[in-house]
């Protein structure tokens, strides 16, 4: 069983979906990186979701690209990253970890050693932002050989037979997006569409994580309630780490609270 | 699309649509536009009519009256002179066929990245001729140093955003045009302006421009009686380049030769040499070359020229490249700012600085051993734009500076 089906297992006996937080990996540094992450998790974080830095995030806004920008611009290198997953691995060796990275740090030194980093790390699952179901063939099957499940957006306008490939391409869970646009914290949360859950149940798929705009208690509760199986929130905790970068005891002390309180909403009704 | 036919997005290993699942239906939806517009009569009476009465085409092809100075094969050099289209540059053509095909999928909002501003001004003309709602996205560093294109845009009606995310420049621009239309793609176009990008894009822009080398191809027939032994266009994207390419690929005897911009050096971190001195990698949509770090992460590209100065090219020009069929060499600021100042001082042509990279390529193989005996150039846009540069350029040279 992967680290993901256990973790929706034990979700489902106690009658809770996944609260899965975002933060960029050695942001602000590598030190604080691995302290915010820890602090997630105390706050009760169900899994993790961490996004290796790039220069060009298309799919991210104006937070997260911060974010990025911040790690990029202290040095820290993808050895960095996957130090820091490492470390985390090793004292968590149950929680599911995600990896959200851009096409060209796969390849830029070959697929094949990118995937044997991640399983050398302890990742679980990599989303390639910008390579959609169509392009993904080449990244799927390096995947799998080294353990890694594949995961894909399902976005909330798709077809009903895109929303099928999505669901039988993505292993782990899928990646459900509240909204179209790029990464965000909204004041409001557009609920997904019964459609898109129903047409994901329909094809067998992952169970569905819920993204884009998760920023408060009450969006991990609609989320729940529409049928997704949890929720990831990035922006709005990338945006505590951006409020507190010289305060890293408030920092750490904000998250674990900020994620306490979104983990709190994810009993089901 | 289907994705059984996705081998269309491709030239060879290059290509292919690297974008955000949410985007794909706007990309089948443009390719689909596209397709049927190319066997639509009415859309190709429409669009030819624009480059006639609006752009001014066909352009003249130039012979050469006193260069190349140094020639010991006696080289002719012809220029054909998309400079002298409406909007100072080949980018009009383009731009008027993504404008009409946005009209024919009822999409009323465009969106387009700029570096210089020169794209940006291309979108801004057709938008206001055709009624449509314009917004162009340019780097904040853009903004300041390109003013009077910014008050062209303006004046047009368009709306200019300035980007301050990253490093301020032309990549940043484009990341931030793909972040609007992830959110805005039922209603709007990207309108992009070269011919890198996500499939369809290179695709509809190399055959919104074919119409450069179709001209140029017949012009030269008529003029020389045969075939050019090289063509040659600048690259930095490579939409004039593909443009002018394209009915001379299946001609074996003609070469192709894409001239980069090497600003300061390509051994330096000033260029913009994405074919000589970058690797193949994923940036904006497709796989091609770029200028990237060991680690993938993408580097700024420098040129005197901003209209060259982007990290990443068009995969068909990386495709041409890895099958030997087009040749890709790289000139320097300085070596351009020379031809600039030639073209200008015995041709009473200035050309952009874009297409005096190409200028100065001809001039140095006119003046080999072996130069052939005629070289046909895209002179791709005036310099007007670039005037008051150069003359500080020229300026900081005579004071004893560095250029």
């Amino acid at each position: 069983m992967s680290r993901y089906e256990a973790m929706f297992a034990r979700l489902d006996q106690h009658q809770q979906g996944a609260l899965v937080p975002f933060v960029t990996l050695g942001d602000p540094s590598v030190a604080s990186s691995l302290n915010i992450i820890r602090s997630l998790i105390a706050g009760g974080a169900d899994a993790l979701e961490l996004g290796l830095p790039f220069s060009d995030p298309v799919a991210d806004g104006p937070t997260i690209q911060q974010a990025a920008i911040r790690a990029l611009a202290a040095g820290v290198s993808q050895a960095d990253c996957f130090h820091i997953i490492s470390t985390i691995r090793a004292e968590y060796p149950q929680l599911p970890i995600g990896l959200l990275v851009y096409a060209n740090l796969v390849v830029s030194n070959g697929a094949d050693a990118f995937y044997q980093r991640c399983q050398q790390a302890g990742v679980d699952s990599v989303l390639i932002a910008d390579v959609p179901v169509r392009e993904g063939e080449r990244f799927n099957s390096l995947a799998r050989s080294y353990g890694i499940a594949p995961i894909y957006i399902a976005p909330p306008d798709a077809s009903a037979e895109r929303l099928a490939e999505v669901a039988a391409r993505s292993e782990g869970y899928v990646y459900l997006l509240s909204r179209a646009g790029v990464t965000g914290a909204d004041t409001t949360l557009q609920a997904p569409a019964a459609r898109v859950i129903s047409a994901l149940k329909a094809a067998n798929s992952a169970p569905p994580l819920l993204g884009f705009g998760i920023s408060t208690p009450e969006h991990v509760q609609a989320a729940i309630a529409a049928g997704a199986a949890g929720a990831i929130s990035g922006s709005a905790v990338v945006k505590i780490i951006e409020q507190h970068l010289h305060q890293p005891a408030q920092m750490c002390a904000a998250l674990e609270h900020f994620v306490a309180s979104l983990k709190a909403a994810t009993n089901k009704p | 699309m289907s994705d059984s036919n996705h081998n269309r997005a491709y030239f060879g290993d290059f290509g292919g649509q690297f974008v955000p699942e949410i985007l794909l239906p706007a990309l089948d939806q443009l390719e689909q536009a596209f397709l049927d517009a190319q066997q639509d009569p009415e859309f190709q009476r429409e669009f030819t009519d624009l480059l006639k009465h609006y752009l001014g085409r066909p352009t003249p092809l130039s012979l050469c009256q006193n260069l190349p100075l140094v020639s010991p094969n006696g080289t002719k050099i012809y220029f054909k002179r998309e400079d002298l289209l409406h909007g100072g540059a080949h980018k009009t053509n383009q731009v008027l066929g993504q404008a009409l095909l946005a009209k024919r999928m009822g999409k009323h909002r465009i969106i387009a990245e700029t570096g210089a501003g020169q794209h940006g001004t291309a979108t801004a003309l057709a938008c206001a001729l055709l009624g449509l709602d314009c917004t162009i996205y340019m780097g904040a560093k853009d903004v300041e140093r390109q003013q009077p294109n910014v008050f062209r845009m303006q004046l047009m009606g368009a709306k200019v955003v300035p980007v301050d995310s990253g490093s301020g420049t032309l990549k940043d621009a484009v990341n931030e045009a793909m972040r609007d239309w992830t959110a805005s793609y039922a209603t709007t176009h990207y309108l992009l302006g070269t011919a890198a990008g996500p499939h369809p894009f290179p695709t509809i822009v190399r055959e919104f421009h074919r119409m450069i080398g179709a001209e140029a191809k017949a012009q030269i027939i008529e003029r020389a009686g045969r075939l050019p032994d090289e063509v040659i266009a600048c690259v930095g994207g490579g939409s004039n380049a593909i443009g002018m390419f394209a009915e001379f690929i299946d001609e074996p005897s003609v070469q192709l030769v894409g001239v980069e911009p090497a600003g300061k050096g390509v051994d330096t971190h000033f260029h913009g040499a994405t074919l000589t001195a970058g690797k193949p990698g994923i940036l904006h949509g497709c796989r091609s070359f770029i200028m990237q770090t060991d680690e993938g992460q993408i580097e700024e590209s420098y040129s005197v020229s901003a209209g060259l100065d982007y990290p990443g090219v068009g995969p068909q020009h990386a495709y041409l490249k890895s099958i030997g069929r087009a040749r890709y060499e790289s000139v320097t600021d300085d070596e351009a700012l020379a031809a600039f100042k030639l073209v200008a001082e015995k041709e009473g042509i200035i050309p952009a600085l874009e297409s005096a990279h190409a200028v100065a390529y001809a001039l140095r193989r006119a003046a080999e051993p072996d130069a052939p005996e005629i070289l046909l150039i895209n002179m791709s846009g005036r310099g007007d734009k670039d005037i008051d540069h150069v003359r500080k350029i020229f300026a900081q040279q005579a004071a004893g500076g560095q250029s």
